[in-house]
């Protein structure tokens, strides 16, 4: 038995350690300063991906900065106060949005959200990225919540803490690491996301810093060179592939190092 | 000395099912009372009533009368936040929070604002740990975690807590059944310390405890109370057969 889910667990490490060094070793020949801070560029003429980490990373910051906050917010309202049918039905509901493939979040921003601007925007991407961040972390906030013992709650109303402040400063606490790692999941997998992308935040060749014009993205970038009929802008791709995992390694390790239990 | 606690005619209900009958009791101030009876009798069903921790079950639905200093406790507009500050509770498993030491006892201090500066703050944590028979053993790691400490001392860490935002009642849900002899011993001398000042309910399994550190004993038993007298007198000589039949051990 121990034999055999070693094997598997053992398995399961070698696949992830291959597809990290496949992708390092393709990726990094193509890798210098210029790759990152260069935009786009013909093929031949070098070019990078300097306005595809931007454009990634401020679509994340948006849709984080959306996604989170109500994200968070549901999943105390279904652990605290959701044991009824308007809780049962928005977990219900948030299961299935976690199931609804990506594309069809994207389908859906771009109808509500590009037709009526008639533009494809930052914005847009960064509205699909926080609908897929939502149930995620809505559910895993709710389930770290129901973790947090009874007993301990109980302590602090004894003490005559109203309820808000028992969820604010005893069970949010007692729950932090666990809503993050759940956070930080959320994120990692939204900074993957290219379909909801492709028609929402579409691309750009330029630098933008501005949310309502069109955004390029690590993710959508490497499917464009991916897909290009030249060897040299696959490399290019494999290289992109690389800063983007580097990218979500970092983060991981970032929240990781910020969540480590103090008590 | 008055009755801090009076209780009438009280019936309980968890849903449909009736958990409490028709108890009425008095609770002298500063006494030790001990409840006891066999597993499911209501005596912590009861102890709850006392501070409405059981406000937080739902379905949960009382009748009758439960007077703090002559207040009912129940009325539409009792401040429950301030019931609890007066009638503090200590639980059966010790329940520090995920904090330091330090802010587990200053946590009520905090949430009710009964500190004017850091340093009163400081004072009044002193004063609790010490109450509490703790200080001398964690004055100089107050900043680290409550849970490196020994299942006792979490649970006097507990006691110091609930302490610290000075209740006048503290309700004790078998605070001692965790723990070993030693440990059970301190939490003893530490509620016959305690009675001083403070009108003290304890819920108990072991009648050992209940005899040695109480004052008045209630025995309960299917939700009904069978009789409440002067602890030695219910040792020595009970009104009731049932009483005499469960401090005995003949059942139970």
């Amino acid at each position: 038995m121990t034999m055999l889910t070693a094997m598997c667990a053992i398995f399961a490490i070698t696949i992830l350690v291959i597809i990290l060094a496949y992708i390092a070793v393709r990726g990094v020949s193509a890798i210098n300063i210029e790759f990152l801070i260069d935009t786009p560029k013909p093929v031949g003429e070098g070019g990078g991906i300097g306005n595809a980490i931007l454009g990634s990373a401020l679509m994340t910051l948006l849709a984080t900065a959306i996604g989170l906050p109500i994200g968070i917010g549901a999943g105390v309202y279904l652990a605290e106060f959701g044991d009824n049918w308007f809780g049962n039905t928005v977990r219900f509901l948030a299961d299935t949005l976690i199931g609804v493939p990506s594309i069809i979040v994207g389908i859906f921003v771009y109808t509500i959200v590009v037709l009526p601007m008639s533009r494809q925007s930052g914005f847009a991407g960064a509205l699909s990225l926080a609908i897929i961040m939502i149930p995620i972390v809505a559910r895993t906030t709710e389930e770290m919540i129901r973790l947090v013992p009874k007993s301990m709650r109980e302590g602090a109303l004894a003490l005559g803490a109203p309820q808000w402040r028992v969820t604010w400063n005893i069970v949010m606490p007692a729950a932090a690491s666990g809503i993050a790692t759940g956070a930080m999941l959320s994120i990692a997998r939204i900074s993957g996301e290219t379909a909801p992308l492709l028609f929402t935040a579409l691309n750009s060749r330029f630098y933008n810093y501005f949310f309502d014009q069109p955004m390029a993205s690590l993710t959508v970038q490497i499917y464009n060179y991916a897909t290009g009929p030249f060897e040299i802008e696959h490399q290019m791709a494999w290289a992109a592939t690389l800063i983007l995992v580097g990218l979500i390694l970092f983060i991981n390790i970032v929240v990781r190092f910020l969540t480590k239990k103090k008590y | 000395m008055g009755n801090k606690i009076t209780v009438k005619n009280l019936n309980f209900f968890y849903g449909k099912d009736q958990a409490l009958f028709d108890i009425s009791l008095k609770i002298p101030e500063r006494e030790v009372m001990a409840f006891v009876g066999p597993s499911g009798c209501g005596k912590s069903t009861f102890l709850r009533v006392l501070n409405r921790m059981n406000d937080t079950i739902p379905y949960a639905r009382i009748e009758g009368e439960v007077k703090i200093d002559g207040k009912d406790i129940y009325k539409a507009k009792t401040d429950v936040v301030a019931l609890r500050r007066k009638v503090g509770m200590v639980f059966q498993k010790s329940n520090p929070f995920p904090k330091s030491i330090f802010d587990n006892v200053a946590y009520g201090i905090r949430i009710n604002r009964m500190h004017s500066s850091k340093k009163d703050l400081a004072e009044r944590v002193e004063k609790a740990l010490k109450d509490a028979a703790l200080w001398e053993e964690v004055k100089d790691r107050l900043p680290t975690s409550a849970f490196g400490l020994s299942g006792g001392q979490q649970q006097r860490l507990c006691i110091a807590r609930a302490l610290a935002v000075q209740p006048e009642v503290i309700l004790m849900d078998e605070p001692a059944s965790a723990l070993d002899p030693i440990a059970t011993q301190k939490i003893e001398e530490l509620v016959v310390e305690l009675k001083k000042k403070y009108t003290i309910v304890i819920v108990t399994h072991n009648m050992q405890q209940a005899a040695r550190i109480s004052d008045r004993t209630a025995f309960f038993m299917l939700g009904k109370l069978i009789e409440v007298n002067p602890t030695e007198k219910m040792f020595t000589n009970p009104d009731d057969k049932l009483t005499e039949d469960y401090i005995t051990g003949r059942f139970g």
